[in-house]
């Protein structure tokens, strides 16, 4: 996050009037940011290396282990996610049926990738913008390239909070498969030849 | 995955799924503590020992070094800065520093120094500088603190400045060292940036002499750098194959600080 500014220009300001301030005072005095912008520097340019390496092998990973498949949006995704989204908020009861990951997942975790993609080519359109002219230019130059490098970072922080909500209120199961790769399903005999066998999801 | 040793009895269903449980979770807990004392040893890590650079936290300076040392091979004399009309540029430039630019001067009795690698000083007026081709930039001009704003300068290229004023074995050293006439401000350059053919020794801004809060009669333009490079008031430049002092990376910032 570029909190580490010494001259914030985060606001919305229409017409000489500044309506919204993304970081107001309170936030640098809380976080004692002002005066450490060197070091908010150093450390953006060492994690920067930590995030693109983590994201290249996990993209890796993906495509060699076909895990991808569970994670790449199908067709029938878009109109799902709807209705995950509203099974989720109790407007619907029914939620539709899902393998690994329902539809919104999907989304998300393959919109993720795309922003990550998204801040590392801002990123270094910020950060070489002579030396990587073409992908300054690709982002639409170096304002808005730090705009956009922006937003994903604030996509991050709600992709962040809303993740953590959404597991605490998975519960304790859902959070356990999730470390250990496998889910505990009891009601299972294992009928070997079943045509379709019965969806059971937590 | 299973779990096949010797004569051993089958695990049970409920044992494999405790003893993976226990592995994942171990792992889980393990990495997690890994990630948190390496944040704490990272956050907490003694400042580097202070030499050329100093102020930052040693990784955090190490680090900025191999980045450098990374990123430099993308560097080209081909890679210019974008470059925009006059009409674009802005009429009230920045003024955000005035390190090395303060107290008495007499603009008039300035007199650049040169240090040649033999040790001789040469000084060169402002009439001569005036005397050789002039060369404009209109570029947007970046600083470290976020800002960025289109400026207009002209000034004698430093090649030709280089050039016109025998320095041709000096650019086989690796770096330019700058300072003001005060010795209050001061900046080091790799060569390749400081001859990058969009260096400029400064004595015009929106085609008029520079004004005094602007670094008068000569500054540094170079685009290649973020601004805190961009030394005003040039009062001796000097070469050398050691890193020469930096004002900013004495007190934390990257060396290079290259764009």
């Amino acid at each position: 996050m570029l909190i580490y500014w010494a001259s914030d220009t985060y606001s919305i300001t229409l017409f000489g009037h500044t309506y919204f301030k993304f970081f107001p005072q309170g936030f640098y005095n809380t976080f004692n940011i002002p005066k450490r912008l060197s070091e908010g520097m150093a450390f953006h340019f060492l994690f920067m290396w930590f995030f693109a390496i983590n994201g290249l092998l996990y993209i890796l990973y993906t495509i060699i282990s076909g895990a991808w498949r569970e994670l790449v949006p199908q067709r029938k995704s878009f109109k799902e996610a709807w209705q995950v989204l509203l099974h989720d908020l109790h407007i619907r009861k029914m939620a539709p049926p899902q393998n690994k990951y329902n539809a919104a997942q999907r989304i998300a975790y393959t919109a993720i990738i795309i922003m990550g993609f998204g801040s590392l080519i801002t990123g270094l359109a910020i950060y070489k913008p002579v030396q990587f002219n073409t992908i300054t230019w690709l982002c639409g130059g170096y304002h808005s390239a730090r705009i956009i490098h922006f937003i994903l970072t604030i996509g991050y922080v709600f992709f962040f909070v809303i993740h953590i909500v959404q597991v605490i209120l998975a519960g304790w199961n859902n959070f356990r498969s999730v470390i250990s790769g496998f889910e505990v399903v009891n009601d299972t005999p294992k009928p070997v030849i079943t045509p379709t066998p019965p969806k059971d999801e937590k | 995955m299973k779990n096949n040793k010797k004569p051993k009895k089958e695990l049970t269903i409920d044992q494999k799924i405790k003893r993976r449980n226990f592995i994942s979770f171990g792992v889980f807990t393990a990495m997690s503590g890994a990630a948190y004392v390496g944040w704490q040893k990272l956050y907490h890590a003694p400042k580097e020992i202070p030499g050329i650079t100093a102020g930052a936290k040693a990784p955090l300076r190490r680090a900025l070094n191999k980045t450098e040392l990374f990123f430099r091979n993308f560097f080209s004399n081909n890679h210019l800065v974008k470059t925009y009309p006059k009409e674009m540029a802005a009429k009230n430039v920045r003024h955000n520093s005035d390190i090395g630019v303060k107290g008495y001067f007499v603009v008039d009795d300035w007199k650049l120094q040169v240090q040649k690698h033999t040790g001789e000083i040469i000084e060169i007026t402002i009439d001569q500088i005036r005397a050789l081709p002039k060369t404009e930039i209109v570029f947007d001009f970046k600083c470290v603190e976020g800002w960025d704003q289109i400026q207009y300068w002209g000034g004698l290229k430093m090649i030709d400045f280089i050039e016109h004023f025998g320095l041709a074995e000096e650019t086989k050293l690796a770096y330019v060292g700058m300072a003001t006439p005060d010795k209050q401000y001061y900046v080091g350059l790799d060569m390749e940036s400081a001859v990058h053919p969009q260096t400029i020794l400064a004595y015009e801004m929106n085609g008029k002499p520079l004004p005094v809060n602007h670094g008068a009669p000569l500054r540094l333009i170079i685009p290649v750098k973020y601004g805190i490079k961009n030394l005003k008031r040039i009062g001796s430049i000097s070469f050398s194959n050691n890193r020469p002092p930096d004002y900013w990376a004495k007190i934390g910032y990257d060396y290079y600080s290259g764009l």
